[in-house]
């Protein structure tokens, strides 16, 4: 009989970075990141620990099977961070092309929810 | 040198884990291997996704099954 795997190595594992800003629009990318994880589209991963270099987060992440970048405005941070730590095969959303202006985008559930919905689009998620 | 296998004690934390016991004698590397099946200290390394490998306390990789001699050139 085959053994039970009921660890961590079964793969199928998509990682959501969200810039967690201190602006209106990051609240937006983090709770969406988090809603992700809370429904099982996507695990939400420490951002900080790509720039940090934390080498189990950086290893972690290269053997993810699909990414998703979330940054709540045109700055880009989440973006950035990631490319400059060499990965560039990742889904992207920018807040402002859905519409959200920093400063003027209350983090409320219908605003959170869009973000989550094309998050769920990226990744292909049923 | 220290090495360190982080998995619950899964098929392919076992398979990595005998990939490293071969790989550490063939390179004829002095090494302690130590396995690490408790969550909280794996997800002190930062790691999501096992097995992983752990060489003198940075993770060489995550997530994978590597071949000893795979394993070798990260010790070597």
């Amino acid at each position: 009989m085959a053994e039970k795997c009921g660890c961590a190595c079964q793969g199928g594992t998509n990682l959501v970075f969200a810039c967690s800003g201190a602006a209106d629009v990051g609240a937006i990318s983090d709770l969406a990141a988090r809603k992700m994880t809370k429904d099982g589209i996507g695990k939400m991963y420490c951002l900080a620990g790509i720039g940090g270099n934390v080498s189990g987060i950086i290893e972690t992440t290269k053997a993810a099977d699909q990414i998703l970048a979330i940054d709540g405005c045109p700055v880009a941070c989440t973006k950035k961070l990631l490319e400059r730590n060499g990965f560039g095969n990742f889904k992207y959303i920018e807040l402002s092309t859905l519409g959200f202006e920093k400063g003027k985008s209350p983090a409320e559930e219908k605003a959170v929810t869009k973000v989550f919905n094309k998050g769920k689009e990226l990744l292909s998620v049923c | 040198m220290n090495i360190k296998i982080l998995g619950t004690g899964c098929p392919k934390c076992k398979i990595l884990e005998e990939n490293t016991r071969k790989a550490v004698e063939t390179a004829g590397i002095n090494a302690q291997i130590e396995k690490i099946t408790s969550l909280s200290d794996i997800m002190n390394y930062g790691v999501m996704l096992t097995p992983a490998l752990v060489v003198d306390e940075t993770v060489k990789s995550a997530g994978k099954v590597l071949s000893p001699d795979e394993i070798k050139k990260i010790l070597i």
